[in-house]
């Protein structure tokens, strides 16, 4: 038995009152969860305290919270852990513990105390990805014939709760709200990926075209952080993003394929990142060569020139010469070489990590 | 006020099963659950869902390992039911999507379980039931026009009409505290277990026996109900649950002093015997000494290839590391016998009917009896996957047959009365929910456990006698209408009061062991006086006793050895 402080953002919507704190004092073996030092203080405490729980195993998807300002669920967290990082968030001046904050999930408005609204800012989402499988024609008397290897691919994202600590923990719904999100788009790969499907050119133009669709994602790794499962939503998206741009060479109204060719073509090239080309790249492939940029790629660069203006006015661009292209600095001796060599391993093998781990048995 | 065609009550695997095989019908369905529907407890099984889909297989194998496991007390005639339906189910199940895992042809691949004469346990990862149930969910939002949703809503009782037809429940939407009466010409309920009744549970905090003990309070037969399976592996105190897949991957069960104790007890099925048997040798070894100083005995899953625990015992490794601090793929972890299941309910026929002209029950809510006095493992999803979907079918078709009946308005105001008199209740007064909750669970876990006696049940019976009392004056603290979480509370409490009430009036009458209930003052079973089932009727000084007959068609009561 140990003692914990815990301190809840509580917001009580008939009270009439602004958000608060309040500081819970709690007595519980360190290795149990935040969410057994919720449900203590309620219990002892203050039965108003308002907070989704049922399975306190980390299978329901329930208990989503920010703890220490980490996206996550309650029961899967230790209160000993949660107490490490909350003194070490609170620095070297702390004497004794620091309480342990523990706030509703963010990029969703909280309706009491812990508990979100979820409805309007991830299933609303969610079914929007069209999230049951739709296969060709009638089913075959018996099971589809797949393999093993495809139904662990798509294991990963069933393994989805649906709790929605990505969806809290993701900065690109904080700059976009209508971003379709992590967790609905985790959804979609695994029906992307399940060869029982008859739709997968439908699904993948769909999201590629959609302003807020796979092309949004910023790479921040924030979901795949948060995420207490495994799922690595980001990684669904990647993959999502391959399978359109490159096997299906989905050209989209978004500009994301060619904005990731940009990118891969500029380090296989230089090895590290001309800026200057990459707008140029992006917007209008193929312009050096042929002198000839569609209207398209012109309405593209001209709408990006703000964007570096700011850059170069904020300091975030703080050499002008690396604007002028051609100019970029190459890789010392053979190194080039060998990111190109990386490059050609990648496209032979299609690596990627997968938890689900396949393989012969020892 | 809304009306449906067919309510559904509880949105886990038998409540979703229940409302897409009815609005298959042509019906008008709501589906009420008092959490968001994938919240539901059927996330929890992990390990698989039985059925005799391969052609070496055979449905009446199946049946047989389902009845000896059920010590004789299952009804043959339901139990055909399941197991000839099971393998049409999984085939439904794989084609909506489900992903089972593969054979290297590429067909679906089983794995061992306990108590069964094949491998016919088919399964994803071990993470069966979440992805059954995900699955079906997808379906309702397919479905989304015929099946109208209605999560975080609580139903408070169920509502009958001047001829005692079930007619619709009163509801709590939890959102913003509004009641409404639902009115149906048939209601399903699928409110799952009441695993809450004992501290610690593998279940989940909501699976606190509504159904049970609202289906009880408005005249509906109980059946089994002293009939309570602790699950052999399940982490000490938090009551977490290790899946039978583990064993039935190959981990080994042992004592203190290092040994296959099994061997004594189940020689030839050894780890994988049914898991009444089990839990009792592990209660067995522990009392005798042989157990770890935490009351203990270890499961050793360390004799699985690694690979193999990594691609189909996944979630055991996250439970081993989150929960336990322990490496699985290292080192042995501790377990012990935890309450996990009730083979009691509702007692239904194999369409679902309950006694009550109207009210349906599907899933762990009911009792039908495929599990008699110990169910296998894989069989529990199979059950609410089968007799859901029935349910829904009969519930649908008495739909289409008859009008809509006149629920009493009366009840909407009682219930909106009752739960006004739980908030208004003065604080300090009496004691707080969560006292009595706690004293509940401990006495249950104590006396009408593994090993039971006369004294220990009739302890227990005071117990709970004395808590009903209590919890008459248990005072709440949020006096809100928004997610009044702690209102709900008291409610759950009184319906697992009932419960609890139930299974310790069948346990002390059951003078015979069988199945889960062993009796250590009756040690035998005594099939001469007990081949039968006790059924319980609520009177006014408690539940009433009858019997019913256990339905044998093919398979006559044997010894039963593993």
């Amino acid at each position: 038995m140990s003692d914990f402080t815990i301190k809840v953002r509580r917001y009580q919507p008939e009270s009439g009152d602004p958000a608060y704190y309040q500081a819970f004092d709690v007595e519980l073996d360190p290795t149990l969860s935040v969410l057994d030092g919720l449900l203590q203080a309620r219990d002892r405490d203050d039965g108003s305290l308002a907070v989704r729980c049922s399975c306190r195993a980390a299978i329901c998807g329930s208990c989503g919270v920010k703890v220490n300002g980490q996206s996550t669920l309650a029961c899967k967290t230790r209160l000993e852990d949660a107490q490490a990082i909350a003194n070490k968030m609170a620095g070297d001046s702390l004497e004794g513990n620091a309480p342990i904050v523990i706030e509703p999930m963010g990029n969703m408005s909280v309706i009491k105390d812990l508990i979100t609204d979820m409805e309007s800012t991830h299933w609303e989402k969610f079914r929007r990805v069209t999230p049951w499988l739709i296969p060709d024609g009638a089913p075959p008397e018996r099971e589809y014939i797949v393999s093993q290897e495809a139904m662990v691919d798509v294991t990963q994202a069933v393994a989805c709760i649906q709790c929605g600590a990505c969806v809290s923990a993701c900065l690109s719904l904080e700059a976009d709200p209508d971003f379709i999100g992590p967790a609905a788009l985790a959804k979609a790969y695994r029906f992307v990926g399940d060869p029982r499907d008859g739709r997968t050119t439908e699904r993948l133009f769909d999201l590629a075209n959609d302003p807020h669709g796979i092309y949004d994602c910023t790479h921040c790794f924030s979901c795949v952080e948060a995420c207490p499962k495994g799922v690595a939503p980001m990684d669904q998206i990647m993959r999502l993003r391959r399978i359109a741009g490159h096997d299906h060479e989905i050209d989209d109204l978004n500009n994301g394929r060619r904005h990731e060719l940009a990118f891969a073509k500029n380090i296989e090239r230089y090895g590290t990142l001309d800026e200057s080309l990459l707008l140029q790249e992006s917007y209008a492939p193929g312009v050096k060569a042929k002198l000839k940029p569609t209207p398209a790629a012109i309405k593209g660069l001209l709408s990006s020139l703000p964007t570096a203006v700011r850059g170069i006015r904020t300091g975030k661009m703080r050499s002008l010469k690396k604007l002028i292209p051609g100019i970029h600095p190459k890789l010392p001796g053979d190194s080039q070489k060998r990111v190109r060599a990386i490059y050609a391993h990648s496209e032979a093998h299609r690596e990627e990590l997968n938890l689900y781990v396949l393989g012969e048995d020892e | 006020m809304p009306k449906h065609d067919v309510l559904v009550i509880g949105a886990g695997l038998a409540g979703q099963r229940a409302a897409l095989s009815a609005a298959e019908q042509g019906v008008s369905v709501a589906i009420i659950s008092k959490v968001h529907p994938v919240r539901s407890h059927s996330n929890a099984a992990q390990g698989g869902i039985n059925a005799a889909l391969h052609p070496d297989d055979s449905w009446e194998s199946h049946a047989f390992d389902t009845v000896k496991g059920s010590d004789y007390l299952g009804d043959q005639d339901a139990i055909e039911v399941m197991c000839r339906e099971a393998p049409e189910e999984l085939l439904y199940l794989e084609h909506i999507g489900v992903t089972f895992h593969r054979a290297p042809d590429g067909t679906l691949g089983t794995r061992a379980f306990g108590g069964a004469s094949k491998a016919r346990t088919y399964y994803v990862a071990d993470i069966t039931g979440q992805a059954i149930m995900h699955t079906l969910y997808e379906q309702m939002m397919r479905f989304d026009a015929k099946i109208d949703r209605y999560e975080e809503w609580f139903t408070t009782e169920l509502a009958l009409d001047s001829d005692g037809n079930c007619v619709g429940a009163v509801t709590r939407n939890i959102r913003d505290g509004s009641m409404e009466l639902f009115e149906a010409k048939a209601v399903i309920l699928a409110t799952g277990g009441s695993g809450q009744v004992w501290k610690p549970t593998t279940n989940a905090l909501i699976c606190t026996g509504d159904g049970i003990a609202q289906a009880y309070r408005l005249g509906a037969k109980l059946m089994d109900m002293e009939m309570i399976q602790y699950h052999p592996t399940c982490l000490a105190g938090k009551g977490f649950l290790i899946t039978e897949g583990a064993r039935g991957e190959g981990a080994h069960l042992l004592n203190a002093k290092g040994e296959r104790f099994m061997e004594r007890y189940a020689p030839n099925k050894m780890e994988l015997a049914s898991r009444d048997v089990v839990s009792r040798a592990e209660q067995t070894e522990i009392n005798e000494g042989r157990g770890f100083p935490d009351g203990t005995i270890a499961l050793d899953i360390t004799v699985v290839p690694k690979k193999r625990i990594t691609e189909a015992l996944r979630e055991i490794v996250l439970v081993g590391r989150d929960f336990a601090g322990v490496d699985i793929t290292r080192e042995p972890i501790h377990v012990k016998p935890g309450n996990h299941y009730a083979m009691g309910g509702v007692k239904a026929d194999t369409w679902g009917r309950s006694n009550v002209p109207g009210l349906y029950a599907a899933g762990e809510v009911a009792c039908v009896s495929v599990h008699g006095g110990n169910r296998l493992g894989a069989n529990s999803l199979l059950d609410t996957l089968i007799f859901g979907r029935r349910s829904g079918v009969h519930a649908a078709e008495r739909a289409k047959a008859i009008d809509h009946g006149v629920a009493s308005r009366a009840i909407l105001r009682d219930e909106e009365a009752k739960i006004a008199t739980i908030i208004g209740r003065e604080r300090g007064a009496g004691r707080r929910i969560s006292e009595i909750k706690f004293e509940l669970g401990t006495a249950m876990d104590q006396h009408v456990a593994v090993f039971r006696d006369a004294e220990g049940i009739e302890t227990a019976l005071q117990t709970v006698k004395r808590l009903k009392e209590e919890a008459r004056t248990a005072y709440i603290d949020d006096r809100g209408t928004i997610f009044n979480q702690d209102v709900l509370g008291a409610l759950e409490l009184e319906n697992m009061l009932d419960c609890a009430e139930s299974t310790c009036v069948a346990a002390a009458h059951r003078t015979e062991s069988r199945g889960a209930q062993f009796r250590t003052d009756h040690p035998e079973r005594n099939d001469a006086e007990w081949l039968k089932h006790i059924d319980l009727s609520c009177g006014d000084s408690g539940p009433e006793i009858s019997y019913s007959e256990v339905t044998i068609t093919q398979w006559q009561p044997m010894a039963r050895t593993y």
